[in-house]
């Protein structure tokens, strides 16, 4: 990424003539050089994941988890909801064909949490700005929680709180087209296009508030609200997350600069799970598929597990 | 006449392909029935699994997607 800190830096010090050492130009080049660099980062993962996209489609999807077991069915269920398109208005037929195909509960579950959690977007986001440890590690964790959250889902034997229709409903059969590989790099471009467009805005906005933060907040600012030393941050930085659910696209930049005033590791990664995974309209939205209690159980297994991997990092790494 | 239905229960992707779809239908000056259906039964009986979706003349022509207009086009000429 050598080139791209030297473009910044030459538009900001050369180009606009800045001083070194400036805040509002030490913002500007920062704000530049993580703009171009997620946006490039972004673009290639969507692609990338456009072309998986043509192979893992939800019909195929629902075939390779119809009549899974428990344990490889969680884990092929959490692995594959990684590349599958999720908006939360999908959760409902996507879940009902799920149910129809034979696919446990549990293995359902693991699908449903895994899919918005970890996703291509959060994942471009986090690489570029945090680089590839943490979006590793923030993967492999949500990944883990998938797993787990769809088990014990499973475990608790809740089919009696999914609505009664769902069981009844017969879905139709659907033809789906074989791709050839010119179309799939002709969808992998639209989905390129399309999905850089529409968050690239929030992007710009989010790495804007988060380079102000870095040039005008004093380092340390967090320290003691948000450090690893203060328990209860864990829990808020997850009730936070609720309302942000709009917008992964937005709120990771800014959590990276809270995270360089001293918001603790486990704290932020605790606050971008709960921002890109619990969010209200999804769960209003099942509402029509899965009575309150399940909801109710679903929410509750994934806070409490967003606050144990906080509490965790922030114990172990800090 | 096209009959067109774009399935979705409601959310912003299906209002973006709504929106592709009468765009595509004036552009060609087509006389098209459009409608949205976010009955979820009716959504299933389609197949469909991933929304939003658009079903020309009966046929499920994308789910989960949103083509734009030059796509949509080539499926109503």
């Amino acid at each position: 990424m050598g080139v791209l800190e030297d473009f910044a830096g030459w538009v900001v010090f050369s180009v606009l003539g800045m001083g070194q050492g400036d805040m509002l130009a030490e913002s500007l080049n920062f704000f530049i050089y993580d703009t171009i660099k997620v946006m490039l980062l972004l673009a290639f993962m969507t692609f990338l994941v456009g072309i998986i996209r043509t192979f893992v489609t939800p019909v195929r999807v629902r075939k390779w988890l119809g009549g899974r077991k428990e344990g490889v069915g969680n884990a092929l269920a959490a692995l594959l909801g990684v590349p599958t398109p999720f908006c939360s208005c999908s959760a409902v037929p996507l879940f009902i064909g799920f149910v129809e195909a034979g696919v446990p509960l549990g293995v359902t579950f693991s699908f449903l949490i895994s899919a918005p959690l970890v996703n291509e977007i959060a994942l471009a986001l986090l690489f570029g700005l945090f680089g590839w440890e943490v979006a590793l590690l923030y993967a492999g964790t949500g990944l883990l929680i998938a797993v787990f959250a769809g088990i014990l889902i499973g475990r608790m034997g809740l089919e009696k709180e999914v609505e009664g229709f769902v069981y009844e409903l017969k879905a139709g059969k659907i033809n789906e087209k074989k791709f050839t590989w010119a179309e799939r790099i002709e969808f992998a471009k639209s989905q390129m296009f399309d999905i850089t467009r529409r968050v690239g805005p929030f992007i710009i906005l989010g790495v804007g508030v988060g380079a102000l933060i870095h040039g005008f907040v004093p380092v340390g600012f967090l320290a003691d609200i948000a450090g690893k030393d203060n328990p209860l941050a864990v829990p808020i930085a997850v009730l936070i997350g609720v309302p942000l659910y709009s917008n992964a696209a937005g709120t990771i930049p800014i959590v990276q600069a809270l995270m360089a005033k001293g918001m603790a590791m486990g704290t932020a990664l605790a606050l971008m799970m709960s921002i890109t995974a619990l969010s209200l309209p999804e769960m209003i939205i099942l509402r029509k598929v899965l009575k309150p209690k399940l909801i109710a159980i679903f929410a509750g297994i994934l806070a409490v597990s967003f606050v144990i991997v906080g509490l965790l990092f922030n114990a172990l790494v800090g | 006449m096209k009959k067109i239905e774009i399935l979705g229960m409601g959310c912003p992707n299906c209002k973006r392909l709504e929106e592709n779809v009468r765009k595509a239908a004036s552009e060609l000056g087509l006389e098209a029935e459009i409608s949205k259906v976010a009955d979820i039964k009716k959504i299933m009986e389609y197949g469909v699994m991933a929304t939003p979706a658009i079903v020309v003349d009966g046929e499920v022509k994308a789910s989960g997607r949103i083509p734009d207009v030059a796509e949509i086009k080539r499926w109503l000429s």
